[in-house]
């Protein structure tokens, strides 16, 4: 008899060919349309398709992977599939952090160039995110508890929350600043933001993959994944590593996007049944192609206005879970 | 012959407490045997269980001496010791959306490296050999989610046994099942013994726990009698421990526990 496959399914790598497809797809037409009408480009120089619509696709993409790829290491690492990625804190310490910027900067040079101001914001917003994950793991003295870690999250988010609130009431003009950040941007995203969120990228897929199989222990209980011995402690400071630096990329450069982070793994569930090597992949694949096809929708929908990108993904990303969840019955997300 | 464990003086004390979780426990397991954890509720089985495997929470002070084949526990690898004692902890969850096939693969992780590499065709021989033993092969492809309790029962067993270790821990590993599947598990384990394995598994169910080749008696945080059913001294301490609230009798060449009346029912004082 010859040897049985144990696993005849490539499932998950169609599934991967699938989603590149569908990113190369995006990108195409993320390239050509946008607020302002169908563009073809008319040469390689061409200013409106190379410096600003492909670097946003691409850009739009890949901050939708970052934040695919860490909302699957917190819901795994949280053995909880409503963990968001910005449940540490990330999302309101990058808040904070902006808005406090353009107090600062705002107050001191009103006309500083908008180069400067835009690195200097996505500086402040990628500290900022950094800086509050770190101060809830300090709440929460360490990674090895979960229930503490999430604890010190809704903490910092909620204080950090009331201090943004607390700047804006004192310096409202910053509202108007702000507002495309709280909301997410996508517009203003070039080459240079891509190559971070590339570096990025690679660096927290590398990681997350190395961890992968601690992940998967980590769902039998901390008990079991101990027993297989596994180094689980260096494992929960670099997955918390992992997503703090994506959630960090992503808001830094895009601003606050909802429910990509939280609806990708969800998404990939419900097509296939994969452990966390391929559960990761697929998640960072799926929430860059959800945030491309957000931004380009963000683009057209109210042509020659658009939509901040944040407010599309929180309607259909929220949209699309009431869905699951009303559709089927016993759907355990 | 040198034990496959062997305990002394152990005592655990959790953080904030005054009472010892467990107080100068000494025991003994024998190498191809089973030994059955028995005693009253929060006696501490489950804590010492999880002492001699290594696994106590952060924060619990443990103190004395385990050893594992003559070697202290501190000795062995983090690694080593997760290929040489296998554990089932209790009532297991997570991964319902999982196959049975990537559970059992878990207990290849012992024996691998971190990355995830492409599968060792040996591993892939030991857990499909693990799964066929188990009777889980033809569910290799089921999700764990919507499986009966006796075959998630079966996936978890077969995930312990691929690890192919020496020996084998369980934390009450008949909870939830039905008599037919307790006698399921009994004879996995007679079988594992039979191949050289150490068996010992903490059960609440004391007439399967009778059964086996080797019992210690754990109550008030510490092992007050070890030793087979079959001797009368370790039945007069099982009753004891119990509070003379059962009774143990021979039925067919075993010994069963059965409960008695209270001479003072609580429900006459109403």
């Amino acid at each position: 008899m010859p040897p049985q496959h144990l696993d005849p399914t490539p499932k998950p790598l169609r599934w991967a060919l699938a989603l590149l497809v569908l990113t190369a797809v995006g990108w195409v037409v993320g390239g050509l349309s946008g607020s302002t009408g169908w563009h073809w480009p008319t040469g390689s120089q061409d200013v409106l398709t190379w410096t600003i619509r492909a670097p946003r696709s691409s850009g739009a993409w890949l901050t939708g992977a970052l934040l695919g790829l860490a909302g699957a290491v917190a819901q795994g690492l949280f053995r909880n599939p409503l963990a968001d990625p910005f449940l540490l804190g990330s999302s309101s310490g990058a808040a904070l952090a902006v808005t406090l910027a353009w107090v600062v900067w705002g107050a001191a040079a009103p006309d500083a160039s908008a180069w400067l101001m835009s690195v200097g914001i996505t500086g402040a917003a990628f500290m900022g995110a950094l800086l509050a994950v770190l101060l809830t793991v300090a709440l929460a003295r360490g990674v090895q508890h979960s229930l503490r870690l999430l604890l010190g999250g809704v903490v910092v988010s909620v204080v950090l929350g009331a201090l943004t609130s607390l700047l804006t009431l004192q310096w409202p003009q910053v509202l108007a600043n702000t507002q495309g950040f709280m909301l997410g941007n996508t517009a203003l995203l070039s080459w240079q933001s891509t190559q971070v969120l590339v570096a990025v990228g690679l660096l927290a897929w590398l990681v997350a993959q190395a961890c992968a199989r601690v992940l998967d222990a980590l769902s039998l209980g901390t008990e079991a994944a101990r027993s297989l011995g596994l180094p689980l402690n260096l494992a929960r400071w670099l997955l918390i590593g992992v997503v703090a630096l994506c959630t960090g990329a992503a808001v830094a450069q895009a601003g606050l996007i909802a429910f990509i982070g939280l609806a990708a793994p969800h998404v990939v569930r419900s097509w296939c049944r994969v452990t966390h090597a391929w559960l990761i992949t697929l998640s960072a694949l799926t929430g860059g192609v959800l945030l491309l096809a957000a931004d380009i929708a963000a683009r057209l929908l109210m042509a020659p206005n658009e939509l901040p990108v944040g407010i599309l993904t929180a309607l259909v990303g929220g949209g699309y879970l009431l869905w699951r969840l009303q559709n089927k019955s016993g759907y355990a997300p | 012959m040198t034990a496959a464990l062997n305990v002394k003086h152990l005592g655990v004390q959790w953080p904030d407490t005054d009472t010892p979780a467990l107080h100068e426990v000494f025991a003994t397991a024998a190498p191809a045997q089973w030994t059955a954890i028995i005693g009253p509720n929060g006696a501490g089985k489950s804590t010492l269980l999880r002492a001699v495997a290594g696994l106590l929470p952060l924060g619990a002070q443990l103190h004395g001496d385990i050893e594992w084949q003559g070697r202290p526990i501190n000795t062995w690898s983090r690694q080593a010791l997760a290929r040489h004692v296998a554990w089932l902890g209790q009532g297991e969850q997570g991964a319902e959306e999982w196959r049975a096939l990537d559970v059992v693969r878990l207990g290849r992780l012992p024996s691998q490296t971190w990355w995830p590499s492409a599968s060792d065709p040996e591993d892939e021989r030991i857990v499909e050999a693990t799964m066929r033993q188990t009777d889980t092969w033809s569910l290799r492809h089921t999700p764990l989610g919507s499986m009966s309790g006796g075959e998630r029962q079966r996936v978890r067993l077969a995930r312990v046994m691929a690890v192919r270790a020496k020996v084998l821990l369980m934390d009450e590993p008949l909870a939830n099942l039905d008599p037919p599947h307790q006698a399921d598990w009994l004879q996995w384990i007679q079988a594992l013994t039979g191949q050289g394995h150490t068996v010992i598994s903490v059960l609440h169910e004391l007439n399967i726990a009778l059964r086996a080749d080797h019992i210690w008696l754990v109550a008030q945080g510490r092992v007050l009698a070890q030793g087979r059913a079959s001797d009368a001294p370790m039945r007069a301490a099982i009753e004891a421990a119990f509070d003379h609230r059962i009774s143990l009798h021979p039925i067919q060449d075993q010994w069963v526990a059965l409960p008695q009346a209270s001479k003072h029912s609580n429900l006459q004082a109403d």
